[in-house]
């Protein structure tokens, strides 16, 4: 029997129609073509040519690619997914980059910005003319963001904002974020340009995980917007909260990317390396390890595709959504452990992609919603009580 | 300026190309089908030039139903429509009875320019350009890795050996394309989104005005005996190098006529 990869076992293709797997091809070949060559360097260096890329991103439609109108491409939400993916198998720190512009700042200003701050903002977003970055967590608020310390405060009619943001991908390639701040009037989200006076950005260093990704923290000193500034469409946490919900949904398939292309890479060292005079692929023990990550990344996409089509019905769950952040992260990086693990000595440098993915997922794991979080979403969703509250 | 673009389906070009046992031609099922390489840079070339000067671009392809996604894929790259020939009595056609076919349906039709792939990666013959150009009475201006139009004059840098040969000519004119002409583009998620709505013909082989009895395995010109598979790969030959060991290597090559 000849080899086959892993998706192939599961027949995967078969549940997708003929324009879902254009858009899968495209975005494959996107990557093969101005990824992969380049990325292990992009990561040692630390270093991404994040404007470059964007405006070749919105050349296809990859940015807010899942939003109707004003430039956005309009495509379901599994084809969202689908692409997430094949850039995650590229690097996690790409996937991010379109995440954020596209799930995070453009989903935000399209679902609650008012008519001119969408004109404004969303066309050269889409063409990958700007990226955009998505101001929530704070250094000492993260799963608690209802804590938030900046502020904004009315001034005439202007506001007034104060306070600073940690984590921010693409923070310092960014022109616009969109910025979330407790008022007399509960949390709001207000869109900051960046060259606004009283705004720095300063580059998160040291990282050893998206290091192919800008990461940034955001300082706003006195900073003074207009009224018009205000995304007028949301009060409250629900606003962040909804945006974070477009994002991970992103990961659930985002992350299968990443775990596909250590098992792909894995494979195809497990049957070229040999050891005692056969290959490694031919051991039990190895075998056991390639079964068992197969079978998590299939059950995985499973689950992304199913939570995909509810999506594009309109009825998926916040906590559905956790269920597959949660479990697909955590299956990514348990496949990525492992898959170091059968490269031996080799899995440990950037010539092979496993111990790249494996770094970016342990910020994957934790970002967007911790997987202890996620886990007491799962929790409250079954019993009804809240064990974080 | 109206351009057919042809564009043929084939095994995805790095899966093992099989025959079937039961009349010896391609299996088609055994692999992926995907547009043909050369075609897609067929298609970059006749959107690049419409983009610069307008006009209209059609995909046309004759194969089985599958090949429909060929078509598609061409409207996805941005072509404007699609004719897809299919019929059953097309199974096992020649180059001789493909290049009857698609002259029939694209003669009349008012094209400046019918642009193809210069070989496909399957049957790597090359010649339907030329035997469509010489069926439709038309000038062939083949292997071309530069097309410029003006007016009605085409002119070509046709790609040679050892540089290339410029042609001139007056269109309606074949083209075939060599991968140097461009870079094709990826379809963007507008263009695969636009593709759902585009117009594809369907087109028999009688509605070509071609006799069933012209085409199809037992109208082939030449035909499959008997086939085997390529052995396994033998063993390299190791020469030691005790001081004649270039003599030896330029000996071997030479036995094997690689020089």
């Amino acid at each position: 029997m000849a080899p086959q990869q892993p998706f192939a076992l599961f027949d995967i293709d078969h549940q997708l129609s003929p324009e879902e797997i254009a858009v899968r091809d495209t975005v494959r070949r996107f990557v093969a073509d101005r990824i992969r060559p380049d990325i292990a360097e992009w990561f040692e260096t630390g270093t991404l040519p994040a404007r470059e890329l964007a405006r070749e991103m919105g050349a296809m439609g990859l940015l807010g690619m899942h939003l109707d109108g004003y430039g956005c491409a309009g495509m379901s939400a599994v084809d969202y997914g689908l692409a997430c993916l094949e850039l995650e198998a590229g690097d996690s720190g790409i996937r991010s980059l379109v995440s954020v512009t596209g799930s995070l700042a453009m989903f935000a200003i399209h679902a609650f910005g008012s008519e001119e701050q969408k004109n404004e903002w969303l066309p050269p977003l889409a063409r990958g003319e700007m990226l955009g970055c998505f101001g929530l967590t704070e250094a000492d608020f993260g799963s608690d963001p209802a804590g938030m310390r900046t502020s904004a405060k009315q001034d005439g009619d202007d506001w007034i904002l104060d306070g600073s943001k940690m984590w921010i991908t693409n923070g310092n390639v960014a022109d616009v974020a969109v910025v979330w701040a407790r008022t007399d009037d509960g949390i709001r989200g207000f869109v900051v340009p960046l060259d606004t006076a009283g705004v720095t950005v300063n580059e998160i260093h040291h990282k050893m995980s998206l290091r192919a990704s800008v990461t940034s923290e955001l300082v706003f000193d006195s900073v003074r917007l207009p009224a018009t500034a205000m995304l007028p469409g949301v009060r409250g946490l629900k606003g962040p909260l909804s945006c974070l919900n477009e994002a991970r949904f992103g990961i659930v398939f985002g992350t299968l990317g990443a775990a596909r292309d250590c098992v792909e890479t894995t494979l195809d060292y497990a049957l070229a390396r040999e050891q005692f005079g056969r290959p490694i692929a031919a051991f039990q023990l190895t075998q056991r390890k390639l079964a068992e990550m197969t079978v998590g990344l299939g059950n995985g996409m499973l689950l992304a595709l199913h939570l995909g089509r509810l999506k594009d019905a309109g009825i998926v769950r916040p906590e559905q959504v956790s269920v597959g952040k949660m479990n697909n992260a955590r299956t990514a990086l348990d496949i990525a452990r492992e898959c170091r693990s059968i490269l031996g000595a080799n899995g440990v440098t950037l010539e092979y992609p496993v111990i790249r993915h494996m770094n970016n997922l342990e910020s994957v794991f934790t970002y967007e919603g911790t997987n202890e979080m996620h886990t007491l979403v799962v929790g409250q969703a079954l019993t009804g009580i809240p064990a974080y509250r | 300026m109206k351009i057919a673009v042809c564009v043929k389906q084939v095994p995805d070009t790095w899966a093992e190309k099989k025959l079937t046992d039961a009349d010896r031609t391609l299996d088609r099922e055994s692999a992926d089908g995907v547009m043909n390489e050369l075609d897609e840079y067929a298609v970059e070339e006749a959107l690049l030039l419409t983009e610069a000067s307008g006009g209209e671009v059609v995909a046309v392809s004759m194969g089985p139903d599958k090949a429909e996604e060929t078509v598609r894929k061409a409207l996805q790259m941005g072509a404007d429509s699609g004719i897809h020939i299919v019929d059953d009595s097309l199974h096992g056609s020649d180059a001789i009875a493909t290049s009857l076919v698609l002259s029939k349906v694209l003669a009349d039709k008012g094209f400046d320019l019918i642009i193809f792939g210069s070989e496909s990666t399957d049957a790597r013959m090359s010649v339907v350009p030329a035997m469509v150009a010489e069926r439709l009475g038309v000038p062939q201006m083949t292997f071309a890795n530069k097309v410029e139009v003006a007016g009605e004059t085409l002119k070509i840098q046709r790609q040679t050996e050892y540089g290339y040969d410029e042609v001139e000519s007056s269109t309606p004119a074949v083209v075939s394309v060599v991968e140097k002409i461009n870079e094709p583009r990826y379809p963007s998620f507008k263009g695969i989104m636009a593709a759902k709505k585009k117009p594809i013909e369907t087109v028999t082989v009688a509605d070509a005005g071609v006799d069933a009895g012209q085409v199809g395995l037992a109208a082939a010109w030449s035909q499959v005996d008997q086939f085997s598979e390529r052995p396994p790969k033998a063993a390299g030959v190791k020469i030691e190098d005790d001081g004649s060991g270039g003599v030896k290597i330029a000996e071997y090559l030479s036995e094997q006529k690689f020089i």
